[in-house]
């Protein structure tokens, strides 16, 4: 499915990003990262294992620091606020994982009603059951509802994680290869699901992954990590018009192949 | 000479090495204090987690009952079987029961329980938690907003420290019930005899020193195996790590805290 390009309302970047150094003692991950992700739009960060992509994204939801930089999430600078802050800044962020890391002790419903339940104090039984269905329906899974993880496949596992995201109506969500793993058919059932996400709940969204047919059916936006900085960004077109030795492999790898 | 000897590369590795574990030990020392002192500013702050603190203590009661039983019997029945020929040499084997209650009561029974839980529960709370970070679950709980470290950590360490003091008194009861079996078919005592000669040697400094080793063997037990399993390295050999510190490090430091509260309750005797 081809991506209807969504232009962001460029005057007010929900993320913002200035300078983000990251190093792991002798290892220079991120090397001055600037980046703006904008109300509305799907930015699909793209480079090679190992660059930092994942790195960029915990920084984001403030499960890494930066080592320098501002980091400025909904107009908070991650950096510099309490715990306390950063516990509420974070019921606005969604963080979709790599392997889901759903809750391997408790079913599915109980994976979707643990965040809503600790963050929405007083909630009543009724409320919460309408949640677990909105966002089980959402994702298309609603007959899992009583399974425990282990019983559902890497796509389901894919899915619940997101719905288990979506239950707090997250302004911004964080995917961290969404498709790693997963065959073809069902890259592109998760692909139509971020889609499907972005419209539906009005997100914005940072999309890690190598993937360029996920790049492709889901970036509005791409910038291609290399060597710890954003070297090209654009649409899909744009970033891979070019000759660029580091650049060009990626796409002949994914398409020509 | 001594000192041409001191500066050789392979003096210098030694030395760098020895450096660094001396440097690690106190690095890991500051961070358990500083995991301590978390537990304590969480634990007791709103909102509480009591049906996950239940759920815990009904786990760690369950999962070390029936090895407690069975060991607690045998202990007693053991112990009351070996002091037997030493006592006969004197003619003292009616003070078997004295002897075995204040072998279970003071020292047996709360270190036997520390040691069995620290291998049943501990191994399971640090492979439990380093599993899940593994799998990035603690990590998915803090984005998620909610505290990993209040519903993982002081859930399980509260579970431990309550439940172990229960089970300690439950396996002094076992163990009693052991030496009563092996009394009563030697010497032909009765129930209510041994009873009584079981609890009369016995203070109320025993019980009390008795139940705040428990609370402490419970603290430690969990607190090591969330320490462990809470921080530990990625991978599948990080959950292998993470199981063994938790019981090496438990029973390391219930022998310590033995040797403590022991020395203590002397001074009130």
């Amino acid at each position: 499915m081809e991506k209807k390009i969504v232009k962001g309302d460029h005057t007010n970047p929900v993320i913002s990003i200035r300078g983000l150094k990251k190093s792991f003692e002798d290892y220079h991950v991120l090397r001055g990262i600037d980046l703006d992700l904008y109300q509305g739009e799907n930015l699909v960060v793209l480079g090679r294992s190992g660059t930092g992509k994942s790195v960029l994204i915990k920084i984001i939801s403030g499960l890494l620091p930066p080592d320098e930089g501002d980091v400025e999430v909904l107009g908070q600078n991650i950096a510099h606020i309490s715990d306390y802050e950063l516990q509420a800044l974070r019921i606005r962020i969604g963080f979709s994982f790599q392997n889901s890391a759903l809750y391997d002790s408790m079913t599915v419903r109980k994976n979707l009603e643990f965040p809503l339940v600790r963050n929405r104090r007083g909630i009543t039984r009724k409320e919460i059951d309408a949640n677990v269905e909105e966002v089980l329906d959402a994702v298309g899974l609603s007959q899992t509802i009583n399974q425990m993880p282990s019983e559902l496949s890497g796509g389901q596992r894919k899915r619940i994680g997101i719905a288990r995201t979506l239950i707090l109506n997250p302004e911004i969500m964080l995917y961290d290869e969404p498709t790693a793993g997963l065959d073809p058919i069902t890259c592109i059932e998760i692909n139509d699901l971020i889609n499907e996400v972005q419209t539906r709940f009005n997100t914005s969204s940072i999309i890690i992954t190598h993937d360029l047919t996920c790049a492709k059916q889901t970036g509005d936006r791409i910038s291609m990590l290399l060597d710890g900085q954003f070297q090209r960004t654009g649409t899909f077109d744009e970033v891979f018009a070019t000759t660029d030795d580091r650049v060009k492999p990626f796409y002949d790898y994914n398409f020509i192949q | 000479m001594d000192t041409a000897a001191s500066s050789t590369p392979a003096v210098r590795k030694k030395k760098s090495k020895l450096w660094q574990s001396i440097t690690d030990f106190f690095v890991s020392l500051y961070n358990i204090n500083k995991f301590i002192l978390r537990f304590f500013r969480e634990a007791f702050m709103p909102p509480f987690e009591f049906k996950e603190v239940m759920r815990q203590c009904y786990e760690v009661g369950v999962r070390s009952f029936t090895l407690i039983t069975v060991t607690g019997f045998i202990v007693g029945l053991i112990f009351t079987k070996q002091s037997r020929p030493s006592l006969s040499q004197f003619g003292a084997t009616s003070w078997l029961p004295s002897l075995v209650s204040i072998a279970i009561m003071r020292a047996l029974a709360p270190l036997v329980t520390a040691l069995i839980a620290s291998g049943k529960v501990g191994s399971s709370i640090g492979a439990e938690l380093g599993s899940m970070r593994v799998t990035e679950q603690i990590d998915a709980m803090e984005v998620s907003g909610t505290k990993p470290f209040k519903f993982l950590v002081c859930t399980r360490v509260l579970a431990t420290t309550l439940t172990i003091p229960i089970l300690s008194t439950y396996t002094g009861f076992i163990a009693m019930f052991g030496g009563y079996l092996n009394v009563a078919q030697n010497e032909g005592t009765t129930w209510s005899t041994f009873i009584q000669e079981f609890f009369d040697p016995l203070t109320y400094t025993d019980f009390v020193a008795s139940l705040i080793k428990s609370v402490l063997f419970g603290f430690t037990i969990g607190i090591v195996g969330c320490y462990q399993g809470y921080y530990s390295a990625k991978g599948t050999e990080g959950v292998g790590k993470a199981a063994n510190g938790a019981v090496v490090t438990a029973m390391f430091l219930v022998f310590i805290e033995e040797i403590i509260v022991v020395q203590i309750t002397s001074w009130f005797r």
